[in-house]
């Protein structure tokens, strides 16, 4: 396609202004070249308000996610790939095979048009990686000061495999909880940034699209009951969500939860307890007892689940909370986050 | 990690747990104090109460500096932001302490107030140089340990001439609080108190010494680890059953019997005592709070603006005094867990985690609910 613009946009050194989100030339020029050309795959070459998407097999999953993390690139990854993996991982953990997103860009006007190539760089990057493009798309841009940089939401369209029903309402009393990986990275790689950490070696975030092992763990472990990312609040958050929704209790072993050092070290530094801190590739598995070690075979045959352990079971008991053994030999409740822990952290 | 890890061992919890079982006589009770809020948080955080045998019963103190602030002294801030037009900076969990007319300033906050967080007063001091044709008032709250950057901050204004900063004094001290609860005529029995870390960090382990001279009660200084708190225990029982009473410390790697002299010399450069001090639970207390010297009282909210302390009764269902007091554990009141909960906090020991109730809400609660 030949471009009716005399002259390129200046991604170098230009910034975004109002008139790319006109309707007008210039907005068709942004979108042209700085996001379609990044994004291309045949739907997006329609060029129509829409995609017309071929009927899958099945019954579908769609998922939104929203995306407003601050700073926008940080050690790990940054909001573009965030806002593929995101979305990506909600459809995926429904035990769904995502297909199809769509994105919705919010720019704030003056925001460096070099940064923003790089965030659609990214996130073609991880959609190609992920393979599920990037079919529709908008963009808004508003005055300096009514946003913060960009903002990026995305939706994500997937359909269910055959056979699998998992819900965060099925955990059952003796079936055991499974945590893919280590905890805290993304929350704490986004911290250490803001309040100008520096350790030994940096924390990167853990963003990372989970369906590849949710594939894989599926595969072996078709019945499993509940799988869940656990992104905002923590793991913590995630473990509650599921017991209030089954109607049951758990028991978790914190001896059997890995945080790494350098997370360690910042929540110790910062008050915080890594059960409440963000990740963005990490998944909680319910599982019934009996396909406990299979599971856990599956995860850990994935470089994403290498690190997968056993954290604890489901119980029914009076109150139905979450209560967790701690390394000390007591026993405390790990309780729904009270108040604001990290804001803005995805 | 190095130097935590250490101080949170399973194995040494193990050890110590059964050391204390086997050193507490199984005929008497130990009643036994830990007056920080960072002892209650340690305890409840590691469940260190499954470590120890029924007989050992830790009573929760009055140390947790948002929980002893009475609703005045809150109002008296809002009433500044409010009618002042004062910009309010304070630490975190002060922000959510009950105040009149069902507000805290988080609520004032959201009603147009200009209250601003900061986690140190080197904050405060950037808010006032960024805003100079605003009042900017420092809430200053805590024990002794908070009460040295509060002082370096009036220094550093005084150097500075930055004019448009004060604070809001409501520095209060500990063995005043101590004094209180081993004086009250009605008060719960205590058999000996682990000692403050932080605090004592600061003003050494000697201010302590009168309550095992004069009161014949056992203190052991103790570090907010959870091998300290389990140490510290195992140290009280030994001298409970040697019906000893001294000052002993086990955070020797952080405490020292004179403290830290350059900080108390800067405290007493700037502070100077309070006649009485309303506390929240344990009432007026003589001689037991901080105001800022008269040579500083440019730099003193109360001075500055016309915002006179009023005190107010707390809500009559609140528990919350008797809780301070030792007199009550948390849920043994009306509203615990109900009415009041962390999210609606009724009472300020719901406030933070260092609080009586909100450590056992957030940990405990569900021993209640087993039983």
């Amino acid at each position: 396609m030949s471009a009716p613009y005399v002259r390129p946009l200046d991604v170098k050194r230009g910034r975004v202004d109002l008139s790319h989100g006109s309707g007008g030339r210039a907005m068709a020029q942004l979108i042209e070249e700085l996001f379609a050309s990044e994004l291309a795959n045949e739907y997006l070459a329609q060029g129509d308000d829409g995609a017309r998407l071929g009927r899958p097999d099945g019954r579908l999953v769609v998922a939104t996610d929203s995306h407003v993390v601050s700073p926008l690139f940080f050690p790990g990854g940054d909001i573009g790939c965030l806002s593929v993996h995101g979305t990506i991982n909600d459809v995926a953990v429904m035990g769904a095979e995502p297909l199809y997103l769509a994105a919705s860009f919010i720019l704030e006007e003056g925001y460096p048009l070099a940064d923003l190539a790089r965030i659609v760089a990214s996130m073609a990057a991880a959609s190609t990686a992920a393979g599920v493009p990037v079919v529709t798309g908008d963009t808004k841009v508003v005055e300096r000061g009514k946003a913060d940089g960009v903002f990026i939401t995305t939706t994500g369209v997937g359909v269910l495999r055959n056979g699998v029903d998992c819900s965060g309402a099925y955990a059952r009393h003796g079936d055991t909880v499974l945590l893919s990986g280590s905890i805290g990275e993304h929350g704490m790689a986004i911290m250490s940034l803001r309040e100008n950490l520096s350790f030994e070696a940096p924390i990167l975030s853990d963003t990372a699209a989970l369906h590849g092992l949710i594939a894989t763990l599926l595969a072996a472990v078709p019945d499993l009951r509940v799988m869940r990312d656990a992104t905002r609040g923590g793991v913590a958050t995630t473990l509650n969500e599921i017991a209030r929704q089954s109607g049951v209790g758990m028991l978790i072993d914190e001896a059997a939860i890995r945080v790494r050092a350098p997370v360690e070290a910042a929540c110790e530094l910062l008050g915080l307890d890594p059960l409440y801190v963000a990740n963005e590739g990490k998944l909680v598995i319910v599982c019934p007892p009996q396909r406990t070690d299979a599971a856990l075979a599956a995860l850990r045959s994935h470089p994403l689940g290498a690190e997968a352990s056993v954290i604890g079971r489901v119980h029914a008991g009076p109150g139905n909370f979450v209560q967790m053994q701690t390394r000390l030999g007591g026993r405390r409740i790990v309780d729904w986050l009270s108040g604001d822990q990290l804001p803005r952290i995805c | 990690m190095k130097y935590i890890d250490e101080f949170r061992s399973g194995e040494l919890a193990a050890g110590l747990s059964t050391a204390i079982r086997r050193d507490a006589h199984a005929g008497r009770q130990y009643r036994l104090m830990e007056f920080c809020g960072g002892h209650t948080h340690a305890i409840s955080r590691y469940g260190l109460i499954d470590l120890l045998p029924p007989n050992v019963r830790m009573i929760h103190g009055p140390g947790c500096p948002v929980c002893v602030l009475p609703i005045g002294r809150i109002d008296q801030a809002i009433r500044l932001a409010r009618e002042q037009g004062a910009i309010v900076a304070t630490y975190a969990d002060t922000l959510r302490v009950p105040a009149s007319q069902q507000l805290t300033l988080l609520r004032a906050k959201a009603q147009g107030a200009d209250i601003q967080m900061v986690y140190s007063t080197t904050d405060a001091l950037a808010i006032a140089r960024a805003h100079p044709g605003r009042e900017v008032v420092f809430l200053a709250i805590g024990f002794e340990t908070t009460t040295p950057p509060t002082a370096v901050a009036v220094l550093a204004a005084e150097a500075e001439g930055l004019a448009n900063f004060s604070i809001l004094c409501n520095h209060v001290l500990t063995p005043a609080a101590m004094h209180a609860i081993l004086a009250a005529p009605n008060g719960v029995p205590i058999d000996g108190f682990v000692g403050p870390a932080h605090v004592s960090t600061v003003i050494g382990s000697a201010p302590y010494e009168p309550f095992a001279d004069d009161y014949g009660k056992p203190v052991v200084i103790a570090g907010f680890e959870p091998l300290d708190v389990l140490r510290a225990i195992h140290m009280l029982i030994h001298q409970v059953n040697d019906g000893r009473a001294a000052v002993e410390n086990e955070f020797t790697r952080a405490v020292t019997r004179e403290g830290n002299r350059r900080a108390q010399a800067i405290v007493d450069q700037v502070f100077e005592l309070r006649e009485a001090f309303e506390w929240r639970g344990l009432g007026t207390i003589p001689n037991s709070a901080l105001r800022l010297r008269p040579r500083f009282a440019d730099y003193d909210a109360e001075r500055r603006f016309a915002a006179p302390y009023i005190p107010v009764k707390d809500n009559k269902a609140c528990a919350c005094g008797e809780i301070l007091r030792g007199e009550k554990r948390p849920q043994d009141c009306r509203i615990f867990g109900t009415v009041c909960t962390p999210e609606n906090p009724i009472g300020s020991c719901m406030v933070s985690t260092e609080g009586a109730c909100a450590a056992h809400y957030t940990f405990g609660r569900f021993r209640e609910a087993a039983a």
